[in-house]
């Protein structure tokens, strides 16, 4: 069973007996095929807009701009696919980013120690989800909703309401900035360099042992728990990934935008959707990390072509709305024949 | 046999519908004593008439989310639909007297619309709860930030009276309230729907295999979610006089009506769970607004305190729940 769990690309997890096949090559749930096929798409319409996207340099800024939400997917995708929740990775990314802003306050050599503490806070509030859910067995919906009502409210009071302080130049450069002069690609962007590395660790632990089991965990709990897998351990590993993810996507936002209370707002829903997007199902067990990724990446593309189109912000959202209905309803309808 | 005979016979059990009234009674004292403290008091009649105001429209929205969740599904778009009615309400009635019954019956039309929508994604095309309410949110918000910039339409005056009027202490908005919960309550507890509703939440697979047509239940429990954030939308329209594009999302009533729900004691897995723990979920958050407001402590810490009573919450009924169940375990055996 084990050796069944996760396939290389972990897409597809040891499917209940013929629950409708949902193999790595076929259209079922977990499967990556429906997400590539519409990225593909997407790809080749906004090669049509735009011809020179292609560009490597233009190729490079866009994946630079898209970094962000797949790394947050990477680590949503470890907790959805346990059978929880993070809601709380928006107010987190805005937490991270108020709080690198004051504390940093235009001074280069707080930069370094500030990151660090970043990634510890983002890995000490996915502790705090994964303890308060799995010791307490408070449902993750409920556990990271509260953990979002408390850092948005933690953020407001302690900056009294408006974000104060800034980020050092040197803070900024990973969002920014990358390795100039590289031969073909010109500037190489360092978030693309984070968002490769976030990829093959992401990857790596979806291989490992950890991998399998996290699978097997949101599958079918009890199962996992009677064959003595440590479940309570592995789904807090997982918020920790979430937390970790949310730290570093907020370490490259910060250096593209400015400090603002707005800069994670609705990523929980964006990074969830794009999750989905990718063939994870909700409620666990299904679904591969590339094709989180995948999604993710998806979206971003979705949101260029409409700004490429000339749709307005306003109207993308319904767009964007539809367009995630017919491909999850696609996806889910696939299941059933 | 007889443990068990013996376990019914003590006091009234705390189980996970009815822990929010101690709470609430504890959330009064305390907060009524550190508002006396203050140099205030929660319990006059302005503070009080304030403080049910308030639950209204949260109380409204959470009665409907609450059969959403019993039915094992959720409802997201909910935020949306308010803001979308509160503007149908609005620009239907165009400030003149005639035009109130219309309106109203176009609230409902749209509302009981969109639920339809929620119902037949999630039953026909088989898309999770989650993404489809929260597919059909983002489809009403586009609508909304493409057409309205800001406040439109206009509430006649003798609409408003929903918003402001009182019978003797009692706000008629707060009546609304309690009429809403009270008919959800009695669906719940005496109609074949509700019986069926219960048992498509409590297992979905276990329902349709008993006869039940889970479906049509899943449709119908979305229609009314929908109705209930309509009419949310109705008491908003005519206490801010104009249809708001943006309350529902800014009063983040999606959130707050599951967080209402769930404090209420339902399991947000469905089947269990009931519409007066809602209501003493509503009330406790109301509670807490209103007891921060008095000692006017800023609204972002109110926020965090929020979070932590209902994480709290939902920690001691998960342990309540295993207590209860290792009893019965240990009864069996």
């Amino acid at each position: 069973m084990s050796t069944d769990l996760a396939t290389p690309t972990g897409s597809a997890p040891a499917v209940p007996s013929g629950l409708g096949g949902g193999g790595r090559s076929g259209w079922g749930p977990g499967s990556i095929r429906p997400v590539l096929i519409i990225l593909v798409l997407l790809l080749i319409a906004v090669g049509i807009r735009q011809p020179d996207f292609y560009d490597p340099p233009v190729l490079l800024a866009f994946l630079k701009r898209a970094a962000p939400l797949i790394i947050l997917a990477a680590g949503q995708y470890f907790v959805i696919v346990a059978g929880d929740f993070d809601l709380s990775v928006g107010s987190l990314v805005t937490a991270e980013v108020v709080i690198a802003a004051r504390l940093i306050d235009g001074d280069p050599n707080a930069t370094w120690p500030v990151i660090a503490l970043l990634l510890g806070f983002g890995l000490l509030i996915g502790l705090v989800n994964g303890v308060v859910t799995t010791l307490l067995q408070v449902p993750s919906f409920i556990t990271t909703l509260g953990m979002y009502l408390v850092l948005v409210g933690a953020v407001y009071t302690w900056t009294g309401g408006s974000p104060r302080g800034a980020l050092s130049e040197e803070f900024r450069l990973f969002g920014r900035r990358g390795i100039d002069g590289v031969p073909v690609l010109g500037q190489l962007p360092y978030a693309v360099l984070v968002l490769a590395g976030v990829a093959v660790l992401a990857v790596l632990a979806m291989r490992s042992d950890f991998g399998k089991v996290l699978l097997a965990v949101g599958d079918n709990p009890r199962a996992a728990r009677v064959t003595g897998a440590r479940t309570a351990r592995v789904r807090t590993i997982a918020f920790l990934a979430s937390g970790l993810a949310a730290a570093v996507a907020a370490i490259l936002l910060g250096g593209f935008g400015g400090v603002s209370f707005q800069v994670g707002q609705g990523l929980e829903f964006t990074a969830i959707t794009a999750v989905v997007l990718g063939g994870v199902v909700l409620g666990g067990g299904r679904g591969s990390v590339a094709g989180a990724m995948l999604g993710a990446l998806t979206l971003q593309t979705l949101l260029t072509l409409l700004n490429l189109l000339g749709v307005s912000g306003a109207l993308s959202s319904a767009v964007q709305g539809l367009i995630i209905l017919a491909a999850v309803a696609v996806g889910t309808l696939r299941r059933r024949t | 046999m007889s443990t068990d005979t013996v376990r019914r016979l003590r006091l009234p059990q705390l189980d996970a519908t009815n822990g929010v009234w101690p709470a609430l009674a504890v959330a009064l004292i305390v907060g009524g004593t550190l508002v006396a403290l203050d140099g205030g008091s929660l319990f006059t009649e302005s503070s009080m008439i304030s403080l049910l105001q308030r639950a209204a429209g949260l109380g409204i929205v959470a009665v409907g989310q609450t059969i959403a969740i019993l039915a094992g599904s959720l409802d997201l778009s909910v935020a949306y639909v308010i803001s979308l009615t509160s503007l149908v309400a609005a620009e239907t009635m165009a400030g003149s007297d005639g035009m109130v019954l219309p309106a109203i019956l176009a609230v409902l039309a749209v509302s009981a619309a969109i639920g339809l929508l929620n119902g037949l994604l999630i039953t026909k095309l088989r898309i999770n709860a989650f993404i489809a309410t929260l597919g059909v949110g983002l489809l009403i918000k586009g609508y909304l930030e493409q057409g309205y910039a800001g406040p439109a339409g206009s509430v006649p005056t003798s609409f408003q009276h929903l918003g402001y009027d009182r019978l003797g202490p009692v706000p008629l908005s707060f009546l609304l309230f309690a009429a809403v919960a009270a008919a959800i309550w009695f669906t719940l507890r005496s109609t074949r729907y509700g019986h069926h509703l219960i048992a498509t939440g409590g297992d979905l697979d276990v329902a349709r295999l008993s006869g039940v047509r889970t479906d049509r239940v899943l449709i119908r429990t979305h229609v009314i979610c929908s109705l209930c954030a309509g009419i949310a939308g109705l008491y908003l329209a005519s206490r801010l006089g104009a249809g708001a594009p943006r309350v529902g999302a800014e009063g983040g009533y999606d959130l707050e009506s599951i967080a209402a729900v769930v404090l209420g004691g339902t399991v947000l897995a469905g089947g269990r769970g009931g519409v007066t723990g809602t209501v003493g979920g509503v009330l406790l958050l109301a509670v807490i607004d209103g007891v921060f407001n008095q000692l006017e402590v800023d609204s972002f810490f109110k926020q965090m305190v929020r979070g932590v009573v209902i994480v709290a919450a939902v920690a001691v009924y998960a342990l309540r729940l295993r207590r209860t169940s290792d009893r019965r375990k240990a009864a069996v055996a």
